[in-house]
């Protein structure tokens, strides 16, 4: 069976919370299924997250994998532009930002992609 | 037969959080008919400082204004079947929440009620006689500074777990770290030792668990489509039943909104963590490492593998100072041409700021085009230069070192009335002081946390 490589925002196959500390953020990004792991931890580097908060002055970023958890842990640092002390942003604590994270893209087998669907599916709700 | 489960709920995660969300909670509590405790976490980084003012004005205040409106629907019942209730609701003045206690329980005509405080926190005057450390990469910050408003030390759970020890029906504090209120009756009710470091992980982790409320249960969660949750309006906020060796399994009361599933639960565990590895509390170091979660049943998750390490030999220290004055300004566009003339009114705003006011920081966004993902510079806002929203608001902030100036620059958006762009409407303004705060570290034996029981008319 054929299964072709799609590209995709994050959000399609993991979800993610972002927390804050002073002018340091941290957003976890969980994939829903665990063949969403291996892809994340490959091409979502903290370079590449880095990039994508860019035009929110990151400065350091290091992201954190907890295979046990099934998760990765991104924190970085200066994206809140002054921390909730002094940022001039509507949201000074970066509660919006884990989806500017979810909007990084992947590229990954479309199967990927159908079983976080079907992760999210099945939850019983 | 196994060891009873010992049951901690949590009724509020911060200062304005819902009032009523306790009543579901306490319910279950009682139905379950485990040893319980209840607390509620009602200080973020800067509600000290806002509490310290209010005790400035009026001395019997400075603890969580609606102390009263968030115990009242539970007080009764909870001291009817000897569930502890645990708050850092003192906030700067744990004495005088106290005494409210009492004369809440007066009013309730609960007949005997044991409230016992947790003091020593506050070190707005001992800070500058103690050795104190930068804390992470932050310069030293200067403890001799006069615009200091608050100055609390993060205590641990040992001096809660005291004030059970006395039998106390509801423990107040002022700054200890959340998830101590947790930790605490843990500690308390199995006899754990201060030093079996992977329990006291583990009574660590419930309350990070737990100390958001529902953000455990549903909240800060729900995209539709993709997190759907059901009943966000009666959310229901979490329980924690832990077992003896540290085995944790989250839940929330039945009945209630909101959903627990290993992915509500991931998500919290990672809530406001840094280096999992490394968390650093004045209880234990907490390592995540080795935490899984899995499906115990609906609404229903089992937790293990908090693993833990000694504490650190200092404790943190959280400073809030005068951080001059945020002048904000809003004006609404709606129909064709909106977000042109939305632009029209931004830049001209900015202008006419930056002209009156040279090096004065400002900001400016088109809400509904691109605003809280982008930075100060709208590097974002540029690639939406096309797009024609119909209904969208200019927002302009600045930050001033004093009233007046933000006020004049809020006011730039408010003469957009009649010398801004067509269809101008619904200004607000909104000048407000701000708090900065600072953290640094100082040894632990610079405190002596204080534990003692406060009678209705005690000061």
């Amino acid at each position: 069976m054929s299964d072709p490589l799609v590209e995709v925002p994050l959000r399609e196959i993991a979800h993610g919370r972002t927390g804050d500390k002073g002018d340091r953020s941290n957003v976890s990004v969980i994939p829903y299924a665990e063949d969403g792991y291996a892809p994340i931890a490959e091409q979502v580097t903290a370079e590449r997250m880095r990039a994508a908060f860019a035009h929110r002055g990151a400065g350091k970023v290091v992201r954190y994998d907890l295979p046990m958890l099934g998760a990765f842990n991104f924190v970085l640092d200066d994206v809140l532009q002054g921390g909730v002390n002094g940022s001039l942003n509507l949201d000074g604590h970066g509660k919006s930002l884990s989806f500017l994270a979810l909007s990084v893209s992947v590229t990954v087998p479309q199967s990927v992609v159908d079983n976080a669907r079907a992760a999210r599916a099945g939850d019983g709700a | 037969m196994p060891e009873a489960r010992f049951h901690v709920g949590n009724a509020a995660g911060f200062a304005t959080d819902r009032v009523d969300a306790g009543v579901p909670v306490v319910k279950a509590l009682i139905e379950s008919g485990a040893p319980a405790a209840l607390f509620y976490e009602t200080l973020a980084e800067r509600t000290l400082a806002y509490a310290q003012r209010n005790k400035m004005r009026d001395a019997d205040k400075g603890y969580t204004p609606d102390l009263e409106r968030f115990l009242a629907p539970v007080l009764a019942d909870c001291v009817a079947h000897k569930i502890p209730i645990l708050g850092n609701f003192g906030a700067a003045n744990p004495a005088g929440a106290a005494r409210a206690i009492h004369r809440l329980a007066k009013e309730l005509g609960i007949e005997e009620i044991k409230v016992a405080v947790v003091e020593g926190d506050d070190v707005r005057e001992g800070l500058r006689s103690m050795q104190v450390q930068a804390w992470e990469e932050e310069p030293l910050f200067d403890v001799g500074r006069q615009d200091i408003v608050a100055a609390n030390a993060y205590l641990g759970a040992r001096p809660i777990a005291d004030a059970l020890a006395l039998g106390a029906d509801v423990v107040v504090t002022g700054r200890v770290t959340d998830s101590a209120l947790a930790l605490a009756p843990l500690l308390h009710h199995f006899g754990w030792d201060d030093q079996d470091w992977d329990r006291v992980a583990a009574g660590v982790l419930t309350g990070h668990l737990l100390e958001c409320g529902a953000q455990a249960t549903g909240g800060y969660f729900a995209d539709p489509g993709y997190k759907d949750v059901p009943d966000m309006a009666d959310i229901g906020y979490p329980i924690a039943e832990v077992a003896g060796d540290g085995d944790i399994v989250l839940t929330k009361p039945s009945g209630t909104g909101g959903r627990v599933d290993p992915r509500t639960v991931k998500e919290q565990i990672l809530y406001e963590i840094h280096d999992p590895a490394n968390y650093l509390t004045p209880d234990v170091t907490l390592d995540l490492m080795q935490v899984a979660v899995s499906d115990a049943g609906p609404d229903r998750v089992q937790v293990t593998g908090a693993k833990g390490r000694p504490a650190p030999e200092t404790l943190k220290v959280t400073i809030s100072y005068e951080g001059g004055w945020l002048g904000e300004g809003e004006i609404s566009y709606a129909g064709p041409g909106a977000s042109a003339r939305a632009r029209l009114a931004a830049e001209t705003a900015k202008a006419r700021v930056e002209r009156e006011f040279p090096g004065l920081a400002v900001r400016t966004d088109v809400l509904g085009l691109v605003s809280v993902l982008d930075g100060d510079s709208g590097g974002l806002s540029k690639h939406h230069s096309d797009t024609d929203w119909q209904d969208v608001r200019v927002r302009l902030a600045v930050n001033a070192d004093d009233e007046t100036t933000a006020a004049r620059a809020a006011r730039e958006v408010e003469t957009l009335y009649c010398a801004g762009p067509a269809g101008g409407a619904g200004v607000r303004l909104n000048v407000m002081p701000r708090i900065k705060t600072a953290s640094c570290l100082i040894p632990r034996e610079s405190i002596q946390p204080r534990v003692r029981l406060v009678g209705p008319a005690d000061v």
